[in-house]
């Protein structure tokens, strides 16, 4: 098999440059053919302007690579024809109903049968009995349901989402996961960004991006074990006077409040281990718990951060 | 503390919020300061009432001195510039009608003899009055002349010839418009000017809002092309602007029976040129803008010009010269030119061929603008 075959985006040192910042900062990155690849990193990181490149909306400055194959700079064209993008805001007609919007992608991109290829779209996503409602009307859900519906309509091979579920309500979250899973394992491509974590753990392999840089990337056990991040709780009382002291020490890289408990953590366990050998009375209660991926993510940026500066 | 009172910490912050904005919107702050100096040099210095220096031809078969004392005195009454003479009387109304010239006066042969004989010579001054507040003053101005230019020739003997009705008579012959019906002259002006307010507002929306409402992402991110996207929101607009054109025809003719002498095809088929310059323009405002405020302001702007300065509303050749400029380079004054044309002297397309090819040209600018516009937003 070749390349083109095993992997649906194959790029490598991807660059955009908008005036003197760079956005997107030499990116390796490929995703096979049937994956769901999760692309996490805070705002502003340079997701959604990868995206776009690898869509064909904007040119890269610097690197090379293929999307399904075509070239990222010269087969533009071919690579719109087969992609789906789904925009992270709802980019469809308001004043368009349902059906009118598909039927406009449809005609766009030549679908041959377009009303039988409407109708099964519709009935696919359970938007029969509302095909006639303008799109303006829908709630958040329903936009999102339409927008999968309407990138979708050509049959793509790859789809790019960014960030599809941000302000979905969780049921309809794991719907719109449920269904995922299901066009992947029918053999479609999907590149989500998100910076939700249990959206993050129901990808196949990942991929962090902060400040245009990609921090790190494979399975979510890779991920985690290639942090090497070590994470203990606290709870008990006083918390906030025991985060202050623990933040001036070295080796603690960070200290978060999740609720009654603290978050401790660091990436050299030794020195972490002494700092708190150093606070600990028995007021508090510590335990030691494997590094969730926020955790991870979070250690992950400060680090950049960092380097950025 | 009760919140029902006024207080001034909250209307400041109110009114520093607004400054603020109003500081960040910079066509609204453009358009606050740019309006006003505009109307101020538009009304202020290009509009003139009174026309002066207006071509025209003489037709004389009367190389006498009579003559050419009264030809000199047209001329420095200011109302008039000769741009030279015609043989014939053909000649002189295709000068006319083209509206290279807007008066003629011809001067008889035995011009002189009469004169000396005290039997009145008629001296014939056609004029083109489709617009009669542009030939209205210098017709004035003329009838006053005639009464005393001859004076200071008219010495000694020949002083009985001054006076009572005056040595000479003058007719004026008003072509095209010879009631100098105002109507005549605005109603087929309204097309161009309804053509311009409406074609650019509504195209120059229409990419705009694309990009406001977020749909031009996913437009771009589809196979279609540039070229499919403006000429598929041209079109639709297209029969927008003939459905106006039909209207002001039907309320030309039925309500205001202004006549309409020349080929009704022509001019629908020149509007095509005019509707699709309009469009371009509106869809290069279109990429230019932000947002759908912004185009409309702009739209505003390209408006305020195409209604004072086209000859519309005020009389071309009474602007100075830089003012003509500006209005030679709006579509609006050469279509306002061939409409009239084409429905109060019956042009063909030979006449109005002076007028279109500066259409032509201005289509082909404002759509290479925009289309260039339109490829740099996609990166």
């Amino acid at each position: 098999m070749t390349a083109a075959e095993i992997f649906a985006i194959d790029v490598a040192g991807v660059t955009k440059r908008f005036g003197d910042k760079t956005v997107v900062n030499a990116i390796d990155l490929q995703v096979r053919r049937g994956e769901i690849y999760g692309f996490l990193g805070p705002n502003g990181s340079g997701k959604t302007t990868f995206i776009r490149m690898l869509c064909g909306l904007l040119t890269p400055d610097g690197g090379t690579g293929t999307c399904l194959g075509y070239d990222l700079r010269t087969q533009q064209a071919d690579i719109k024809k087969h992609v789906g993008y789904m925009t992270q805001k709802f980019s469809y007609y308001e004043d368009l109903s349902i059906r009118e919007n598909l039927d406009f992608i449809a005609r766009i991109y030549g679908v041959p049968d377009r009303a039988d290829a409407v109708q099964r779209s519709l009935r696919r996503l359970g938007l029969e009995n509302r095909s006639a409602q303008l799109a303006g009307q829908l709630s958040g859900g329903w936009k999102q349901r339409l927008a999968l519906a309407a990138c979708l309509i050509h049959s793509p091979q790859l789809l790019l989402l960014d960030e599809p579920t941000a302000g979905v309500d969780p049921k309809a979250r794991r719907e719109f996961w449920d269904e995922i899973h299901q066009l992947a394992a029918d053999g479609l491509t999907v590149l989500i960004t998100t910076h939700y974590m249990d959206a993050a753990e129901r990808c196949h392999r990942l991929a962090y991006l902060a400040y245009g840089n990609l921090l790190t990337r494979g399975s979510l056990a890779d991920v985690l074990a290639a942090a090497q991040l070590t994470t203990w709780t606290v709870t008990g009382p006083d918390l906030r006077q025991l985060a202050r002291e623990l933040r001036g020490h070295p080796g603690v890289e960070q200290v978060v409040a999740f609720g009654n408990t603290l978050h401790v953590s660091g990436r050299d366990a030794t020195r972490l281990d002494a700092v708190i050998a150093a606070v600990r009375t028995p007021r508090h209660q510590w335990a030691r718990i494997p590094s969730s991926l926020e955790d991870v993510f979070i250690s992950l940026m400060e680090t950049a951060e960092d380097n950025f500066k | 503390m009760s919140n029902r009172r006024f207080t001034f910490h909250r209307l400041w912050a109110i009114v520093l919020k607004e400054f603020i904005q109003m500081k960040r919107d910079r066509v609204t702050f453009a358009m606050m300061v740019g309006i006003p100096l505009m109307q101020l040099m538009l009304f202020g210095f290009a509009i003139n009432a009174d026309p002066k220096h207006l071509p025209a031809v003489v037709r004389s078969a009367d190389q006498g001195p009579f003559a050419r004392t009264f030809v000199s005195a047209l001329q420095h009454s200011d109302y008039f510039r000769f741009v030279g003479e015609a043989d014939t009387e053909a000649a002189a109304h295709d000068l006319l009608r083209e509206g290279t010239v807007q008066f003629v006066i011809n001067i008889p042969a035995d011009f002189s003899r009469q004169l000396l004989r005290g039997e009145r010579p008629v001296i014939l001054l056609e004029a083109d009055a489709t617009d009669p507040a542009a030939s209205g003053p210098a017709l004035a101005a003329v009838r006053a002349l005639a009464d005393t230019v001859l004076n200071r020739d008219l010495t000694g003997p020949l002083a009985r010839l001054r006076g009572r009705a005056g040595p000479v008579e003058f007719r004026v012959h008003a072509h095209y418009n010879p009631e100098n019906i105002t109507q005549y002259n605005i109603v087929p002006g309204l097309m161009g000017v309804v053509l311009t307010m409406t074609m650019v507002i509504i195209t120059g929306l229409a990419i705009t809002r694309e990009r406001e409402r977020g749909t031009m992402e996913n437009l771009l991110a589809t196979p279609v092309r540039p070229f499919e996207v403006m000429v598929g929101k041209i079109l639709p607009y297209i029969v927008v602007g003939y459905i106006q054109v039909t209207l002001i025809l039907l309320a030309a003719h039925f309500i205001f029976e202004v006549p309409m002498i020349g080929s009704l095809p022509l001019l629908y088929a020149v509007a095509l040129l005019f509707i699709g310059a309009n469009l371009a323009v509106g869809i290069t405002f279109s990429t230019l803008a932000k947002n759908q405020l912004q185009a409309v302001q702009m739209a505003f702007f390209f408006f305020l010009p195409s209604v004072l300065l086209t000859g519309f509303m005020f009389p071309f050749r009474g602007m100075p010269e830089w003012a003509q400029w500006v209005g030679t380079c709006l579509p609006n004054t050469h279509f306002l030119r061939i409409v009239r044309g084409i429905l109060l002297k019956g042009n063909g397309l030979a006449e109005i061929a002076p007028e279109l090819w500066p259409l032509l040209l201005f289509v082909v600018v404002a759509m290479s603008v925009g289309v260039k516009r339109y490829r740099q937003t996609l990166d």
